[in-house]
């Protein structure tokens, strides 16, 4: 049975279980609400949650477990001549694998009957035959412990699932049965509902938690397997960056000074734009604007943050680009070499920032209290007086904040980079020369056909590494200055 | 015939600082001051009560125009302040609140050290001519504010950091530093303890000496030990006004000893 049918079948169990369960709970009042402990739609979930839970954990765990069981069995069956044959067990596994499945759409078309798929001496030529007939792929002929460990793969997954069905929908049925006997009058009900709903936010929360982890654990072990590879001081202290993807090891330069400088010089130039015009739109939009027009211009703005990243690129590739080179290309000033370069990403990622400097001082800056205001204007300061000095130092620890995390964005950001400022790795004071960060070369050093094992790969690991804690510590360095700016107005 | 002589000699004794003719103020459309007519005398100091939302913190905010940073707010009538429309075109706000100063309801210190929340206004009006001038500016305001002595140790340190009676006293003085001619406070010891109000209490008799003071409060004690005058508004009227004496004593309107007595309000 396909797991989407037993799926269903729970959610039916599930379901019966609510109206049972409620109706349970209400007969052993005799319909009278009030003397229930909870709301009867309590005593249904109760039943729901029973069912539901436990159910769909098995079958999870089930589903995650059996690929394994299977896997052992049936690799312990290959002898090891074959899989001399082929190089690797893997490619011997998939071969398995492939050769079922084919097996199964046979049957599907009608091409063979289970007997004869299941006949362990079937001849080989034969099958291979109506395998091809079938339109099913096989790369050559089906070997004799192929065919055999195939027709097993098959029986031991048919079993397992059918196995899997039965306990699941036993389970379900049970745990139906336990919250039934549970619902009456007395039951608790709505206390129940209430673990169960802060276990699944616990559950949610951990998700979130260990997957960070996770990640974390990845690049650090990965990055260390870099440095067994390629020393560490030459990649923090090398100033070239030029790695080869022909021979394996040795002739690469890693070093990651041009990078950072290059992060650095892009983020440097986009904040340059995005935190001056950011904060006055900010600023206006939150102290001189009518309400009228901040309930147009604030949505406006922020649509600028809805623009996917890509779109950005092309927009420094096609537009901006080619507008600086006119200007100080050749035919102007004659500074600037190619239209891609650290002034032209740096605008455009400045551009892209924009909203979220002024989103986020605008709230901000609406969180001073107006009784600041009152006393500046009070004392007979005006506007732009009391903005500059009392709205803007109250609310500057929060824009610090928001400028670091606009920052962080900025240090992060990769497909304006990867069109707008080329790709060579450079060490130069030049802005309209090209030069290329972190990230970019993150994807530059996995798209290609290097072995994972490389130094050349496993450096994108180490980059990633760097990258997490430069943004890790601004975040950190954002959050504390945030915090700092909740005790102002105490 | 018994009033006529009584009244001149108020005038004489007293100049005239606000005088209020027909003012009328709306919040989109309701009508908050109805026909309001007052005139509050120099160096005196003048208590508005009333219940809540009677109109008395509105009418307050209608002599500095605080009430133009509120889009909704419409004012009619005249409103004098030495003789001058102060809703006139030609005057300019910003210059007003210099002359009229205010405090909060709440204590509102900037988030800035206490030396820099009083030189605040005087370096906004640039009546220092340097840092010794400030200084002194400075202290003088916190003598006035009855808080120097408590602070003039730590001048650097946070005006936010004070107890609330003491940041009260710091916008006190803050207002007082700017050097206005009229001082008006929106119930000012709302926020504080016994101890504190009766320090701030006894500031604003101190203040009457060289300001007129206008005060609106709840705590109708209040009123009768620190005013010489008392309005008292209701539903956006000012039903009575006249000597503090006679109106906790002696009120001619049934509404003002309704609320006196503690019947309406």
């Amino acid at each position: 049975m396909p797991t989407l049918w037993l799926f269903l079948i729970v959610l039916g169990v599930a379901a019966a279980g609510y109206v049972l369960g409620r109706g349970r709970a209400l007969q052993s009042v005799e319909g009278d609400n009030r003397k229930l402990h909870s709301l009867p739609s309590y005593y249904g979930s109760n039943v729901l949650i029973k069912v539901v839970v436990p159910a769909f954990l098995l079958m999870i765990a089930w589903l995650l477990i059996q690929p394994i069981v299977v896997g052992n069995t049936i690799s312990g069956m290959i002898p090891d001549r074959s899989v001399d044959n082929k190089g690797s067990l893997g490619l011997v596994m998939a071969e398995v694998r492939r050769t079922a499945e084919g097996l199964d759409n046979a049957i599907a078309q009608g091409l063979m009957d289970e007997d004869f798929v299941n006949n362990a001496r079937a001849d080989l030529a034969d099958v291979t035959q109506r395998l091809k007939d079938a339109g099913q792929i096989v790369t050559s002929e089906v070997t004799q412990p192929i065919l055999n460990a195939a027709q097993r793969y098959r029986v031991m997954n048919a079993t397992g699932n059918l196995m899997m069905t039965i306990a699941v929908l036993v389970l379900a049925v049970l745990g139906a049965l336990w919250g039934l006997r549970e619902s009456h009058g007395d039951f608790r009900a709505r206390n129940t509902v209430e673990k169960s709903i802060r276990a699944l936010l616990i559950g949610a929360a951990s998700i979130a938690i260990l997957t960070t982890i996770g990640i974390i654990l990845s690049l650090v072990f990965n990055t260390i397997e870099f440095f067994r590879l390629y020393p560490a001081s030459d990649f923090f202290f090398g100033t070239n960056w030029a790695p080869s993807f022909s021979g394996r090891g040795g002739s690469s330069d890693l070093g990651v000074l041009p990078l950072l400088w290059g992060t650095f010089y892009i983020s440097i130039v986009a904040l340059a734009v995005a935190v001056p015009i950011g904060l006055f739109a900010a600023i206006y939009l939150s102290e001189y604007a009518s309400p009228k027009v901040r309930s147009v211009a604030k949505p406006l703005l922020e649509v600028l943050a809805g623009i996917p990243t890509i779109v950005y690129g092309l927009f420094a590739l096609l537009t901006v680009g080619p507008l600086l080179l006119k200007v100080f290309g050749d035919d102007g000033l004659g500074i600037m070499q190619a239209g891609t370069a650290v002034m032209t990403a740096g605008l455009v990622m400045g551009i892209m920032l924009i909203p979220f400097v002024s989103s986020l001082s605008d709230d901000i800056i609406n969180a001073v209290p107006q009784s600041m205001r009152d006393g500046s204007y009070g004392l007979g300061a005006t506007q732009s007086e009391t903005i500059r000095q009392v709205v803007l130092p109250a609310a500057l620890p929060g824009i610090v904040g928001a400028i670091l995390l606009a920052a962080s964005r900025a240090i992060g950001e990769t497909m304006i980079v990867v069109l707008g400022a080329g790709a060579a790795a450079r060490l130069s004071l030049n802005p309209f020369e090209a030069m290329t960060t972190v990230t970019a070369k993150i994807v530059s050093q996995l798209t290609g056909d290097a072995d994972f094992a490389s130094p050349e790969a496993l450096v994108a690991f180490a980059l990633g590494m760097t990258l997490f804690v430069i943004t890790l510590g601004l975040n950190v360095f954002a959050l504390y200055i945030v915090r700092k700016y909740r005790e102002q107005y105490e | 015939m018994y009033d006529t002589p009584n009244t001149e000699r108020a005038v004489d004794q007293k100049d005239i600082k606000f005088s209020a003719k027909g003012v009328q103020v709306y919040y989109g459309d309701t009508h908050a001051i109805k026909d309001v007519d007052v005139a509050l005398e120099d160096k005196t100091v003048t208590a508005f009560i009333g219940p809540s939302g009677c109109g008395k913190s509105t009418f307050l905010r209608c002599l500095n125009r605080m009430n133009d940073t509120i889009d909704i707010c419409r004012v009619e009538g005249d409103i004098l302040l030495d003789g001058e429309d102060i809703y006139d075109k030609k005057v300019d706000p910003v210059q007003l609140r210099a002359k009229v100063g205010m405090v909060f309801q709440k204590p509102n210190p900037f988030p800035k050290s206490i030396y820099d929340n009083i030189a605040y206004g005087p370096r906004i009006h640039g009546m220092a001519k340097n840092k010794a001038d400030l200084d002194e500016i400075v202290e003088r305001a916190l003598r006035r504010g009855a808080i120097w002595d408590e602070v003039k140790d730590r001048l650097q340190a946070p005006g936010t950091g004070l107890s609330g009676g003491q940041q009260q006293r710091l916008c006190i003085a803050r207002a007082v530093a700017t050097e206005p001619e009229v001082l008006l406070m929106d119930e000012p010891c709302s926020a504080l303890d016994p101890i504190a109000t009766a320090q701030v209490e006894e500031l604003i008799d101190e203040l009457r000496t060289q300001y007129s003071v206008v005060i609106v409060t709840h705590s109708m004690q209040q009123a009768a030990r620190v005013s010489q005058k008392t309005a008292f508004f209701h539903l956006g009227n000012l039903v009575e006004f006249g000597e503090t004496g006679k109106i906790f004593t002696n009120p001619e309107d049934p509404r003002t000893e309704s609320y006196i007595t503690g019947r309406i309000g």
